[in-house]
């Protein structure tokens, strides 16, 4: 029988390694999420990421290294880009029946997202590449990494950030919008879907059928906006 | 599934050209996103030839973070350079965009007398 290291150098050199390795990472992730309630602070995300983390130190892997196999997933977040056509188009009945309300909160929500994110960044001394990569947090995370390398920002960065927010809006935005004295789940649903993207709306959907698929409209909205919107702001703060 | 996919990636294909030709500060997923929109309109069938895979890819759209994602290990000194800016940023801002979109839309609602959704 062959020498192991000799077997993990062959492996470790093409693609399928770490294609399954990231698959493998994710399904345990998962398997938490489910475990635990579905409950936002425990991310499957988070949790592959952390995992696949301490596999790539524990190899001394380089992360371009990794990246030869997990490109093969990360191609897909174009598609998966494209195909939010499909929410938004079964949406529009309910653009039609409240676009103005839906036009003033997407354009409130937006703004106040990355306005201040930048804002309050800019005083706390970040500045340059993590400025980027903050521009973009709020739109969901295929929209973000496109917009984070338009603007010289970090796609890697931009992720794990955008991941952060919508587990941050997932987290507070029940008891934010009950403080509020918000009872409008399309208000409510929307909100999120604009601040908190995809980990947000399906906190929505949890919580309400209504609330979800406004959440799922605000996301698609936002991440058409955040496009136009992050370059500019981003060029008042640098 | 073919078909769909084809679908995907040929609208993917079209918005990066498309931004690449008109120099529109719009990401060329995002393009080809509002180019399968206005596909579906003019001709609706299009809906569902892509529902099943788009369904599919939708259901699982936090796996295709994870790659990027796991870039982090990279940016491990920024991070803890800036952790608790960071912090405050992320929290701060995420809940003002919240607040500040749900109570844009309950005043306009409210100002245009429509029906609230309890």
């Amino acid at each position: 029988m062959r020498d192991f290291t000799e077997i993990w150098s062959y492996l470790a050199q093409g693609p399928l390694l770490w294609l399954t390795a990231t698959l493998a990472a994710y399904a345990i992730g998962n398997a938490c999420f489910q475990a635990a309630g579905r409950r936002p602070f425990v991310n499957p995300v988070l949790i592959a990421v952390a995992l696949l983390a301490g596999v790539l130190w524990l190899t001394a892997t380089p992360y371009p290294v990794y990246f030869e196999g997990a490109q093969f997933v990360h191609f897909l977040l174009g598609p998966a880009t494209v195909a939010l056509a499909l929410p938004l188009w079964d949406n529009l009945g309910h653009v039609k029946r409240t676009a103005l309300p839906l036009l003033a909160a997407l354009l409130a929500g937006s703004t106040v997202a990355v306005v201040s994110a930048l804002g309050l960044a800019v005083a706390f001394g970040i500045e340059g590449e993590v400025l980027a990569s903050l521009a973009p947090k709020s739109a969901t995370a295929p929209v973000a990494l496109g917009i984070s390398a338009s603007l010289g920002g970090s796609p890697t960065l931009t992720a794990v950030l955008v991941i952060l927010t919508g587990i941050v809006g997932a987290i507070c935005t029940t008891p934010l919008l009950n403080a509020l004295g918000i009872r409008d789940w399309r208000a409510r649903g929307f909100a999120t879907g604009v601040a908190a993207h995809g980990i947000g709306t399906a906190r929505a959907f949890q919580v309400h059928p209504t609330a979800g698929a406004f959440a799922g409209l605000g996301m698609g909205l936002n991440a058409v906006l955040t496009a136009f919107l992050a370059p500019l702001v981003l060029r008042l703060f640098q | 599934m073919i078909p769909a996919l084809l679908t995907l990636l040929a609208a993917q294909l079209a918005g990066e050209t498309l931004t690449r030709l008109t120099g529109l500060p719009l990401p060329g997923p995002v393009a080809g996103m509002l180019l399968l929109l206005a596909g579906f309109a003019l001709w609706r069938p299009l809906v569902e030839v892509v529902r099943p895979l788009a369904t599919t890819i939708l259901g699982n759209l936090s796996l295709l973070f994870v790659p990027a994602g796991t870039g982090v290990v990279g940016h491990l000194d920024k991070i803890a350079a800036h952790g608790l800016g960071l912090a405050v940023v992320l929290v701060v801002s995420t809940l003002a965009a919240i607040a500040a979109g749900a109570l844009a839309f309950a005043a306009v609602a409210k100002l245009l007398r429509t029906e609230p959704e309890t």
